[in-house]
């Protein structure tokens, strides 16, 4: 349904994205995983037409993003959804007017037809009966599941989700994998979810994207991902700070740099 | 020699900046004019953004009718109290009506009334958009398909340039009552003489002139603080800048734009 080709972005010198070829199934929950800085946040916004590639192309059917006209791209947004990192809701709306805004926009339904359809969005992400609060008053998990009503609101083809249990604690990002999943399967759309959340990714994926370097490092099932001899896939599923994705950025250590600095004083 | 050489790059390393500032600001303002103008274009597209217009014209141009109020009075009370000392030494207190009434309706209403929403409405502008941007609300309105120039940016500018003129004339209204009260209630003036000369001097083109500059300021005010917001860096210190540059730019643009248009109209 979604796929790249060559796909890669980059940012002055920084390489977020490199010639990345990927392929996402309809109707399936994608997890895109890897550590920060390996270019999964930068994968979903192009995914989402939210940033340009410097180069490749991205294919929805056979519709190249990258050629899109505004029109067109709006047009296919509104079959899609997102939840954002921090949530994304309109500060001066309620949440009822929060997740009716998609429909109030872009639909001629009645209010009467629009409030029901509000209430069942609320109602499957568990938060009916809070629809007069405003996002301030809100905690950073009934935030997301706000979100999440709201980017289910137009009943979506497609909803992306950039790290959806980041800053959450276990119960609600439990709550928010479960829902993921659940609501995936019931209304048949296609979730694409960028996380670094290992357990709850493996769970609620059918496919895993593991990037590291703005490279695809390894790809399959959960438990191809969970049984991976790459040595990689192994350090970041386990969390070990030792292995062959280094601690350090720098290209050699400090103490390196300090003996072949000229002028250094030297200590004999 | 060396010395010679350390003045020669300083001299270049000067130059070297002020070209690449000069640079810069020339492709802001270029970048800030492109996305006025595509952000204008959907004046009139479906659909309709006349509510976000009203909503807006109401924060910015109601909620900034006490300060534009309280400045207009108490530039009217000063010019009348400075006039009056002045004609005094002369005599010709009767020509105070006047002198208040050109001031204020060619030059203080407008440049006032300008710094003043710049100072009020224009930051709440920058920081508002910065803030959507920094909270990835603008990202959120393009992946709900709304445009978020037609949705943010342009009732923003189209609002200014309505509600400057009429806080303008308001400031007007009360800046030469509050001038008439200080000199003819205060400090002796004969009011007939005061309206007379006032009547006699302001011309049809005096209103027009500072109307005129008005709506050039509802304008300039409207890019710049909509620009500034919109391309903020997304960080909290950005969105601070960013509205640091957009009360310093839209108040020296004022300043530059009084001077131009003032020069057409004399």
């Amino acid at each position: 349904m979604i796929r790249t080709e060559q796909l890669s972005r980059h940012f002055d010198d920084v390489i977020a994205l490199d010639a990345t070829n990927i392929h996402i199934k309809e109707q399936q929950t994608t997890v895109i995983m890897g550590g920060s800085g390996s270019g999964k946040t930068t994968l979903l916004r192009l995914l989402a037409g939210l940033e340009c590639p410097t180069s490749g192309h991205i294919w929805y059917g056979k519709d190249d993003l990258n050629g899109m006209s505004q029109k067109s791209l709006y047009q296919l947004r509104a079959r899609m959804g997102m939840v954002f990192q921090y949530s994304a809701l309109l500060n001066s709306l309620s949440v009822y007017d929060n997740v009716a805004f998609p429909l109030v926009e872009h639909t001629q339904l009645d209010k009467s037809v629009i409030h029901t359809m509000v209430t069942m969005k609320l109602e499957q992400v568990g938060l009916r009966g809070f629809e007069n609060l405003m996002p301030s008053q809100l905690s950073g998990g009934m935030a997301k599941r706000v979100a999440f009503a709201r980017a289910l609101a137009m009943d979506p083809e497609v909803v992306f989700f950039d790290e959806p249990t980041s800053g959450l604690d276990p119960i609600s990002a439990g709550v928010i994998a479960s829902l993921i999943g659940d609501i995936t399967k019931r209304t048949r759309m296609t979730s694409i979810v960028v996380t670094h959340d290992v357990h709850a990714g493996l769970d609620i994926a059918d496919h895993v994207i593991l990037l590291w370097q703005g490279k695809v490092i390894a790809e399959g099932t959960s438990d191809i991902i969970r049984n991976s001899d790459d040595e990689r896939v192994q350090q970041f599923i386990q969390g070990r700070p030792d292995g062959p994705i280094p601690f350090s950025r720098s290209e050699t250590s400090y103490i390196e740099d300090l003996l072949h600095k000229p002028g250094t004083v030297r200590i004999s | 020699m060396s010395q010679t050489n350390t003045t020669q790059n300083s001299m270049l390393t000067f130059f070297g900046s002020l070209g690449r500032w000069f640079l810069r600001t020339l492709e802001s303002m270029g970048d800030a004019a492109v996305l006025s103008i595509t952000s204008l274009t959907h004046l009139f597209a479906k659909p309709w953004q006349g509510k976000h217009i009203v909503i807006q014209l109401y924060a910015l141009g109601v909620g900034s009718f006490v300060i534009i109020a309280i400045t207009g009075a108490f530039t009217g009370m000063v010019l009348s109290l400075q006039g009056y000392y002045t004609l005094a030494k002369f005599g010709s207190e009767s020509l105070l009506g006047s002198g208040v009434a050109l001031a204020i309706i060619r030059e203080l209403g407008p440049v006032l009334g300008a710094f003043m929403m710049v100072g009020r409405a224009g930051s709440s502008i920058t920081a508002e958009i910065g803030i959507m941007r920094v909270t990835e609300q603008l990202d959120a309105l393009q992946m709900m398909a709304i445009n978020p120039k037609a949705r943010v940016i342009l009732p923003r500018i189209i609002a200014m340039i309505i509600a400057l003129p009429i806080l303008v004339t308001m400031f007007d209204i009360i800046g030469l009552v509050a001038g008439y009260i200080v000199g003819v209630e205060l400090l002796g003036v004969n009011g007939g003489a005061f309206i007379g000369e006032m009547i006699a001097q302001v011309t049809p083109m005096d209103l027009y002139a500072g109307w005129v500059k008005a709506i050039g300021f509802g304008i300039l005010i409207g890019v710049i603080c909509t620009y500034m917001g919109y391309r903020a860096t997304p960080t909290t210190e950005g969105v601070a800048k960013a509205t640091t540059q957009a009360v310093v730019a839209g108040s020296v643009g004022v300043l530059v734009l009084d001077y131009i248009l003032t020069s057409f109209f004399l």
